[in-house]
Formats: C-alpha cells, structure tokens, sequence
C-alpha cells in the first residue's frame, strides 16, 4: 500500500488535536508549552509532506524557520515562567487572571 | 513494504508521545513523551527524504528546547506530581471536547474526500530533489529567502536578550509586589 | 461732493465714541451740546451731499452714487461690501432724519437737564443716529440690517433709560422682543432674494427680472413682517404705546420721524421686488392698523399715548398708501408726519416738563396762557394732523386718501377706512388739545405750570414752521409743483399715476376736509361747550386698546408657556433622554459580555481554537457539498 501524503496530513493533523486538547485542559503553564511544541510538529510534517509532493524545497524552508522561531518563543516563554513561578511557586495558568474585566 | 511499516511504527511512536504529554501528571513525564513524539516525527522526515530536517529537529529541538524544559521544571521544582482533575474550569472539559472531536472531523474528511489536495501552483523554491538535500535547502535558503534568514537571526538575538532580562533577579525590593512570606 | 457720504454717519458716531470715553466727566450740559453739534454737523453734510447730488442729471441714471468703503462678507458668489449707497430716496430720509435729529438734540438739552444720567443719554441718541444713517444709506440688505439691528438695541436702551421703574425695563424688553419677530422676516426674506436674484445689492435688485408669483409674493410679505414689526403695525403694534415710558425726546424721535418709518423705506427701496397679491395685503392690513389705533387713541388719558396711537395710525396710512401703488405719497407722508408729529411729542413734553411731570390729561386745561409758545405750535401740529389746508399733513393725507380710492380691487372700501380714520384723527386731537390748553384749569395753584427754556421752544417753532409749509413740496395741482415725486422718480421702475380727473380730485379733498372738520366740532362740542355728553366718548374697551394686551399676555403666558414647557420638557426627555439611554445601553452590553473577560488564558486560548476551527469549518463547507 503506498504512503500518500494523505497519510501524513492525517498524523500531522493528529498531533495537532491532540496538541490543541493538551493546552486547553492543562493547568501547569510548561506543560502547555509543551503542547504548543507538539502542535508546531504537527504543522512541520504537513509542511514536509507537502514539500516532497510538489517537489519545491520551500517547504523544508518555512519548516526551517518554525523550528528557529519556536527555539525562541521556548526562550522568551521558560523565562516568563521563570519570572513568574519565581515568585509564587505552585502557580497554575488559573490563577493569571490579572486582566479579567 | 518497508515505507509501509516504518510509516506505522513512526506514527505509533509519535501519537503514544503525544498523548503522554497531555496526560502524565509529572511534568517530567510530560518532557520526556515530548522526547519520544519527536524522535518520531525525525523518523518521518527522514522518511521523506528531509535529511537535514530530520538532524536539526534532532538536535535543535530534542536535544536543546526539551533540555531546556527539563532545567526549568528540574530549577523550579515543579516537578511533583500535580493533581491533574483536568479542568477547574468546567467549560473548559467540554470546549476541549468540542475542539477535538470538530477538528478531527474536519481535518480526517478534508484528506479523505478531497482527492487532490494541492492547487497546482508553482513550485517557488525550486526542486526538492536532484541534488543533495542540504545543497538544495543551503541555496534556497540563502537566495530566495535570505531576507526571512537575517530576521529570525535577529529575532534569535532578540529573544536572548528578552530572557535575561526577564529572568534576572529584581535589584530593589520595591520591585517586588508580594505577599509576606514569598520569597523572589 | 457726494463723495462726502461717509461723513453723515460717521459724525454721529464720533459723538458717540467721544461721549463714551469722557462724557461723563464733561457732564451736562457740555455732553449735550457735542451731541447737538455732531448732530447738526452731519445735517450739513447731508445737505451737501444733496447739493451735490442735485448737481448730477437725474435722467441719465446720474443720480445714484454708491461708495464702497471696503468688501465685507466675501463668502463665496456672495458679494456683501460695506457701502453708502447715495440717490434721492437716501438722501431724503438722511435730510429730514438728521434735520429733525438734531432739532430733538438741541431739546434734549433742555429736557434732561438734572438727570443723573445726561451723558448717557445724548450717547445713546448719537449711536441711534448712527445707525438710522446707516440703515438709510446702506447700499445693500445686510448694511441696511445692521442699521435697523442697531435702531433697535437703541430704541430698547432709550425707552428702558430710567430702567429703575419696573414698567420702563419691561416696555424696553417687550419693544426688543417684538422687533425681533421683525427681524426674522427681515432675514428670511434676505435669503430668500438671494437665493433667488443673486444678490443683495439694491442697484442690482432693482435692475433684475421678476422672481416667480409665490416667491415673490413670500419675500414681499417677510419684509411686511420686518415693516410691521418696526413700524408698528397690526398685530405687532403692541411695543409702540408702552415705548411711551422712554423719555419724551425718545419718543419723538425714536418712535416717531425715524426708526418707525425704516418699516416704510424697506418696502419703498424693495418695490422692484413687491408682487400685486403683497401690495393688497399691505394696504388692507396698513388700513385695518389705521383704524383701529384711531379707535384707541380716541380713549386715552395719558398725553403721549394719545400720540403714541396716533402713530401707529397714521403709520397705517403709509402702508395704505404703499399697498395702493403710490410710494412717493408713502415718502411724502413719512415727511410731513416726521415734522408734525415730532412737533406734537416735543411739545406734549414741553407740557411735562412744565406741569412738574404729570401726564394725565384730566390733571391739565387752560395752560395756553401759561405756555404760550408751546400751546401755539401745538395748535399748529394739531391743525397739521388734522389735514386742515394749507398746513403739510393735508396735502400727504389727501394724496394717500386718493391713492386709496384708485386701488384696483377694493379702491372706495379702503378710501373709506382712512376717510374715518380722519375723522377721528382730527377728533382725539382735538379733544387732546381742549383737554389740555383751553377748557377748565384741572390743577392745583401750587403746581406753577411755566414756559419751557429756548433750548426745548427753538425747535418747537422750527418744526411749527416746517408743519406749515411742508406741503410745498408735493402740491397737486400743477405738475411743476410736484417737486418731490419728480425727485424720486429714478427709484421706482413703474412709477405711479394718479388716474383720476382733476374733478374727481378736488371733490375727494374737499370731502376728506369735511370730515376733518367734523371731528374738530364733534370734540369742541363734547369737550369745550358741553354741548354732547362725553360719558359714551370714552368707553374702556377703547381706553385698554381692546384688550389686545392681554390677550397676548394670556395666549403666550397660557398655552405659549404651556407648550414651551412641553418642548423643554421634550428636549430633556426625548432628546437627552435617548442620548443617555444610548449610553446606557452600551454599558448594559458591555456588562453582558464581561464574563468573556475571564482573566483565564485558557478560556482565551479556547475561544481562539474554537473560532479556528470554525472559520476552518465554513471554508472547507464548500468542499463537502
């Protein structure tokens, strides 16, 4: 049976949900990063599957460049944890409710 | 027959990681399944002829962000099992329900029925194929998008800088806007 | 030397600066003779001007010189400049307003001697002097408003000048009020020629096509309501007797030769613009006006509100005399009347001022040995008033009384009104003069009724002599004589001819002389001899003028209150009211959806997914159907 692209957009498409679902019901504020991290993985296979079936090398490029931002959005994220759990250790993402109106 | 078999093992491998991080209740636990779901996606990569990808995920992202994670859990002591009663707030079981089971659907009938899943639009990149995988992405990287390259180096820069700053502890105690008790 | 226009209005005015900076230091009666002098000194230019205008051929169209001082409202197509337009009709009102004016100066001298307010006063008369000039000279609709505006802030300032007395106040801001309605149809009506012509200029207005019948039957009667407001006619009369609590020299100036008949030049500078259906209106309300002040004078106690009424009815005769056709027996009339009645209000203020200020009629008698020059040139207005020949009044009245009769649609009807309008103008003056100079001595011994200074008898006898042969200027019979008419003639575009036959002529005047002498012997008999009872003479529906008063007074203070009431009331309700409610409104909303506001990253990272996924699902419905 041949692997299609269809297949890969499936998983793709999988790690996103499961993704998506992981940063809607945890609390802890690096396991939801940690979820952002599955959900960009997701998205970079679609990209790669779809690279290889239009035979154009940019979609290895655009994955590049998630992979580079992502590192930095981990940077920048880790130390508002830091910041923040610093402080008030035990903190959950409920109880940032600073900008409730 | 191979591709077949190291499709569905790589696949395995990458939804049990996944689905370990959204339900371990160690977010050490959760660090490593992140490990594993990686190390598969690798595997795809390589298996469709992204060699260079498959090393800098490897690298870059097993081996640097999740190291990163694993310091920050390890530095704050989060690492105690935490009660995961997934959601305080009630809506939010449902709406990840609603989330799931939606997307799911849409996603699995927009590759079942759509037959052809690409416009027919140019290639913009140049061929994936032909030369080695690492030439091919070295030239498209540093012509066509050389410019998207010196911004997200910059961006790398910036983000460094961000971090410390962020992360540094505060000089004068007026800083702190805290309860009796906690300590910065 | 009709260059020299500006000048007219420009000395009175200086006065007026002048007096305004130090006439309270230089106090009486130096303040009163700077007047005088601007005064006077702008009576010589006017006369200059006129020499000069003279000199120009009139038939050329030599005779209408405009200076313009500089462009004041350039806003667009509109061309408003500030301009002194000179032709024969300007510089007619200039002459006798600046002649007159400075008369009533020079006994102003004499009249408010030992008021604490002196310098005051003649100020306020120069500025009202002012803007008289202005009006009349004005060579455009917005300069002539500004002159008629300013008349009537001077016209409220003079007769609310003792505004102490509660009565004073509340006649100056009822004249102010009720001009205002005036001044409304003034300004509608500008907009409206406008609008329609182009322009406010009057050369160019008289030099334009017709407008269409109903706009130009509108804009006649707006500037009707602006003549009657300042003229005082039906229904807005009301303002003229109760200006009687000004100062005499006011009322005879004021309300008297100048500012009420601005109503009369208006209608005269615009009868290019004035359609047929407009002219009848004018003279059936002028005539209506003339009888019914006739009616009310004839009741009266106070000796100027005889006057005061008089006024507003031989105004009524003017706007007769317009509404027939005949503009310059209108303009002759306005002459004449200027100098008698001015005449009879500064010697009924001679009388006054000699009785210790008591007013009241029945408190007089027998003062024409006491006050002999005063009672002689009253008697000569009285005999003007009256249309007794040859003094002046009866030469204008007869020609109005002529114009009337040769009206197209109701011609011997109105002849009629302004015929018993004669009869009882000659009989309340009549019986005003019995009552006061001749009769029984009303007074008590201690009250030393004594003759008035020079200052107050120079122009009494100046304006008695002008009453006597005022009438030289318009005669009748010859068309040489008719001096006036042929002066005034490039103004009009259709000038007016009388139709009637010499015979038809002579026999109206000797009727309309009849009349007059019948109302003199119907009040020497009731009043002198005694002969006809006077108990029926003075009903009090008369005395209260009918009543008109108050049913002004309960219409505006009854459902006018009311209503206003209710639209304040609607304001605050309906308007504020949904302006509030708009924004309580938006604050109710915005309460409803603060619970989305949760604080909780999770509920936002929610929304985001579900929104996704969402658009997600209505691009991709497409693809399913």
């Amino acid at each position: 049976m041949e692997i299609t692209t269809g297949w890969y957009l499936v998983l793709g498409a999988m790690l996103f949900v499961i993704g998506g679902t992981g940063l809607l019901i945890r609390r802890n504020p690096l396991v939801m990063l940690m979820c952002v991290e599955l959900m960009l993985n997701g998205v970079n296979l679609s990209f790669v599957a779809f690279a290889r079936q239009l035979d154009d090398i940019g979609g290895q490029t655009v994955v590049f460049f998630v992979l580079v931002v992502a590192a930095a959005e981990v940077v920048v994220g880790l130390g508002l944890v830091v910041a923040i759990l610093r402080r008030q250790p035990g903190t959950t993402a409920d109880d940032l409710s600073a900008l409730k109106g | 027959m191979v591709d077949t078999v190291v499709f569905i093992v790589a696949a395995a491998i990458c939804l049990t990681g996944a689905l370990g991080v959204i339900l371990a209740r160690n977010p050490v636990h959760s660090a490593l399944m992140l490990v594993m779901t990686l190390f598969g996606i690798a595997v795809q990569f390589v298996a469709q002829e992204a060699h260079f990808l498959a090393a800098v995920q490897v690298i870059v992202y097993a081996g640097a962000i999740v190291v990163l994670f694993l310091f920050v859990i390890m530095l704050l002591g989060v690492d105690r099992a935490q009660n995961l009663e997934l959601s305080v707030l009630p809506i939010q079981k449902w709406a990840a329900i609603v989330f799931a089971a939606g997307s799911l659907t849409i996603l699995a009938l927009l590759v079942v029925v759509v037959k052809e899943p690409v416009t027919g639009a140019e290639a913009m990149g140049g061929s994936a194929t032909g030369e080695e995988n690492v030439r091919l992405l070295a030239r498209s990287l540093f012509s066509d998008y050389v410019y998207a390259f010196e911004l997200t180096s910059l961006l790398l820069v910036i983000a460094v800088i961000g971090a410390v700053v962020l992360a540094r502890k505060p000089k004068n105690l007026s800083d702190i806007v805290v309860e009796e008790g906690s300590e910065a | 030397m009709v260059e020299l226009v500006w000048l007219i209005p420009a000395l009175p005015l200086l006065g007026f600066v002048l007096l305004l900076l130090v006439g309270h230091r230089i106090g009486e009666p130096r303040a009163g003779w700077i007047a005088t002098i601007a005064a006077g000194a702008s009576f010589l230019a006017t006369f200059v001007v006129f020499i000069g205008l003279l000199g120009r051929d009139g038939h050329s169209g030599g005779r209408s010189y405009e200076l313009i001082l500089f462009d004041w409202l350039p806003a667009g197509s509109l061309k408003v400049e500030a301009g002194f337009l000179v032709d024969p009709l300007s510089i007619t009102m200039a002459l006798f307003v600046t002649g007159v004016g400075a008369l009533i100066h020079l006994y102003s001298i004499g009249y408010m001697h030992g008021d604490p307010k002196y310098s005051k006063f003649f100020l306020y008369l120069n500025l009202f002097l002012f803007s008289m000039l202005m009006l009349v000279f004005g060579n455009n609709l917005v300069v002539t408003f500004l002159g008629w505006e300013g008349v009537g802030a001077c016209s409220y300032f003079l007769i609310s000048f003792w505004h102490q007395r509660e009565s004073a106040a509340t006649a100056g801001k009822k004249a102010f009020v009720t001009n205002r309605v005036g001044d409304w149809g003034f300004m509608i009506a500008t907009f409206a020629i406008w609008s329609a012509l182009g322009t406010v200029t009057y050369t160019e207005i008289s030099n334009s096509p017709a407008m269409s019948a109903a706009t130009g039957t509108a804009v006649s009667l707006l500037l009707f309501v602006a003549a009657a407001g300042k003229s005082a006619q039906l229904p807005l009369y009301v303002w003229l007797p109760d200006a009687m609590e000004g100062p005499t020299p006011v009322s005879a100036m004021v309300h008297a030769a100048t500012m009420v008949t601005s109503g009369v030049y208006l209608l005269v500078r615009m009868n290019n613009v004035l359609t047929e259906d407009a002219l009848l209106v004018i003279a059936v309300v002028g005539g209506a006006t003339a009888l019914f002040a006739a009616l009310c004078a004839v009741a009266q106690h106070d000796i100027k509100k005889v006057l005061a009424y008089s006024t507003v009815s031989q105004l009524g005769y003017m706007f007769l005399a317009i509404g027939s056709g005949a503009y310059v027996a209108a303009i002759f009339h306005v002459i004449t009347h200027a100098f008698f009645k001015a005449l009879l209000f500064l010697g009924s203020g001679s009388v006054i001022h000699g009785m210790h200020d008591e007013q009241d009629m029945r408190k007089m008698g027998a003062l024409r040995a006491a006050m002999p020059i005063t009672a002689g040139t009253f008697i000569v207005g009285w005999l003007a008033i009256a249309g007794v020949p040859p003094f002046a009044g009866f030469w204008s009245k007869d020609e109005i009384l002529l114009a009337a009769w040769e009206q197209k649609n109701i011609g011997p009807l109105l002849w009629f009104v302004g015929l018993v309008t004669a009869l009882l103008t000659a009989y309340y003056m009549s019986r005003q003069v019995i009552l006061v100079f001749f009769g029984q001595q009303k007074w008590e011994e201690e009250v030393h009724p004594h003759e008035s200074p020079w200052t107050m008898t120079t122009p009494l006898c100046v304006l008695a002599g002008a009453a006597m042969v005022g009438g030289a200027i318009n005669l009748p019979l010859v068309k040489d004589w008719l001096v006036l008419e042929h002066f005034l003639e490039p103004i009009f575009h259709h000038p007016h001819h009388f139709s009637s036959g010499t015979t038809t002529k002579i026999v109206l005047a000797v009727i309309s002389v009849a009349a007059g002498l019948i109302g003199i012997s119907i009040a020497i008999l009731s009043w002198l001899t005694r002969r006809i009872s006077t108990e029926r003479l003075e009903p009090e529906f008369l005395e209260n003028a009918m009543y008109v008063d108050a049913t002004y007074a309960r219409i505006v203070g009854g459902t006018g209150t009311s209503s206003f009431q209710k639209t304040a009331d609607f304001d605050s309700a309906v308007v504020d009211g949904s302006v509030n409610g708009l924004g309580r409104l938006i604050m109710k909303l915005g309460r409803l959806i603060q619970p989305t506001q949760s604080g909780y990253m999770r509920n936002y990272a929610t929304g985001v997914a579900v929104g996704a996924l969402a658009i997600v699902a209505v691009l991709a419905w497409g693809l399913f159907l």
